[in-house]
């Protein structure tokens, strides 16, 4: 039987064969504590994790001094949040993000409110995105910190970083972006875009999985946390805890790809996108585009099938690996907080579909992934009331509906 | 997911699946759910008689939603008004081996079958 298709891209990537090639001596030979200062063990493990920090540094304009190893975003949004708001409590304790964050930032946001903070959450516009003048209009004398994504991780929107980035300086307030779905896929520079904490995570950028890092602006302004983890004082003391050499020299390497590689792939996957929307609506009628059409990703796709649920057209396509904005392929039995947050209404969030498209996606995979697509929402269609009473002319929100719950 | 066989077979294999005359006095017809939950179902019924002689169904909703409606209408096929009545959405969630977070979709295909028998019956008063 044929494998199916990976397209889920935005949740995670396969490692680069180039990365694992790196990596692989320092689980055997090179196996040294980076923080063993009195043999060539230690000395070896060093010198790596630094020539990685300098490749990660590379990619987002920064300096290598200002890389803190975590064990991937997650971590790092709670070390910066947590880290600032606690560092910073004499200044205030105003925290502004968006409601189309990831839940590492909501959550934590809801845990700075439990001990005492104060957070406001923007309304994104129906494309997922955020505008300068709503986070102006959000500041006050004692903001801290905002904290809003770079590139959204369900529709691929991309916020305007650096005029909020470059508001946020103006007004002496620290900005934190998540770019954990931006870096590698569109050009981040930490100075150009007035960014002072951000984070990324190995195995979105085909490295491995359990490493990321927070960036932490050291001058203009000198960000300083109260670290999360206590131990050591690895890390300048933001974050104890024996660094993963493998997994930091492959985060190293596949942000050296990434960097060398993100023109071309950027084109490449956009073509791929592109070429996947148009085989799409070509055939179906009513194709809905969640997210931005100018200001994205080039590599999702997050489109709404009206009329077909989520899970059940997961079913069909089940030769692609994709996921669903609908409640049924949720845990929680929600739809998508994004989807919600955007207010694009429940319905279309429960149709929905993230293509994710990557490094190892061919033509061959979007054009049988289109007609994988396209014959399932036909057929389920044939099956739906709804596109039935729509196709009579029903206007289905003038309808009174009999909920069982 | 891991769907049971008979799942995938009722939505691979749906059967009945269509609309009947819905004016017709003697088609029921019953939809049931609403979009922003997620599932909706119509369930038709062909009565001769006291005998449901034909169903037919659509259904909006997750692969367990189809299935239940799909084995709805199988089983009311044949069936006298008051055996229909009697199906409930226990024997679905057992036949097709549901989970307990899909057992909604049963009880949204036994409300259908009632509301569909409930519109046939209110059409032979009027």
């Amino acid at each position: 039987m044929k494998a199916p298709i990976y397209l889920d891209y935005q949740a995670t990537t396969p490692c680069d064969p180039r990365v694992v090639e790196t990596m692989l001596p320092y689980f055997t030979q090179s196996f040294g504590n980076a923080a063993s200062r009195s043999h060539s063990f230690g000395w070896t493990a060093e010198k790596a994790v630094e020539e990685a920090r300098g490749q990660i540094a590379e990619l987002i304009g920064a300096s290598s001094k200002e890389i803190v190893f975590t064990s991937g975003s997650t971590e790092a949004i709670n070390l910066a949040l947590k880290g600032v708001v606690e560092m910073y409590a004499e200044k205030g304790k105003h925290v502004i993000t968006s409601s189309a964050e990831h839940k590492a930032v909501l959550d934590t946001c809801k845990h700075l409110e439990q001990s005492g903070a104060e957070v406001t959450y923007l309304a994104p516009d129906k494309t997922g995105r955020v505008g300068v003048e709503q986070v102006a209009a959000a500041l006050r004398p004692d903001t801290v910190l905002v904290a809003l994504m770079w590139a959204n991780n369900e529709v691929g929107t991309l916020n305007p970083v650096r005029e909020i980035g470059e508001l946020c300086h103006a007004k002496g307030v620290l900005f934190f972006t998540d770019a954990t779905q931006a870096v590698g896929k569109v050009p981040v520079n930490v100075e150009a875009d007035h960014v002072d904490l951000l984070c990324l995570s190995g195995h979105k950028i085909y490295g491995p999985k359990g490493v990321g890092c927070l960036y932490v602006r050291r001058k203009n302004p000198r960000v300083r946390l109260v670290a999360q983890m206590d131990g050591g004082g690895h890390e300048r003391g933001m974050r104890s805890g024996t660094l993963n050499v493998p997994g930091i020299v492959g985060l190293g390497k596949a942000c050296e790809l990434a960097r060398t590689e993100l023109s071309a792939e950027a084109v490449r996957s956009s073509e791929l996108r592109d070429l996947l929307e148009q085989l799409i609506t070509k055939e179906l009628d009513y194709v809905f585009l969640n997210g931005n059409r100018e200001h994205r990703l080039p590599n999702c796709l997050n489109l709404s099938f009206p009329y077909v649920e989520g899970e059940s057209l997961i079913m069909g396509i089940h030769m692609l690996a994709v996921s669903s904005g609908s409640a049924c392929t949720s845990a929680s039995l929600e739809p998508s907080h994004v989807l919600r947050a955007m207010a694009i209404g429940d319905e279309l969030a429960h149709s929905s579909i993230r293509f994710g498209i990557g490094r190892f996606t061919t033509r061959e995979d979007i054009e049988f992934a289109a007609s994988e697509v396209v014959e399932n929402v036909r057929r389920l269609r044939e099956l739906s009331p709804l596109y039935e009473m729509v196709k009579e002319g029903v206007d289905l929100s003038t309808v009174k509906w009999q909920a069982a719950h | 997911m891991a769907y049971s066989n008979k799942v995938l077979d009722h939505y691979n294999n749906p059967r009945n699946v269509g609309s009947l005359d819905k004016s017709a006095s003697s088609v029921g017809t019953g939809v049931v759910g609403a979009p922003e939950c997620g599932d909706v179902m119509k369930l038709q019924i062909e009565v001769e008689g006291d005998r449901i002689v034909d169903a037919k169904f659509k259904t909006f909703g997750c692969g367990s939603a189809i299935a239940s409606s799909s084995l709805a209408t199988e089983w009311i096929k044949g069936k006298t008004i008051d055996e229909a009545l009697k199906i409930s959405n226990t024997q679905i969630v057992e036949e097709l081996s549901l989970p307990p977070v899909k057992i909604h979709c049963s009880v949204l295909a036994e409300d259908a079958i009632k509301s569909a028998i409930a519109d046939y019956k209110s059409k032979q008063q009027s």
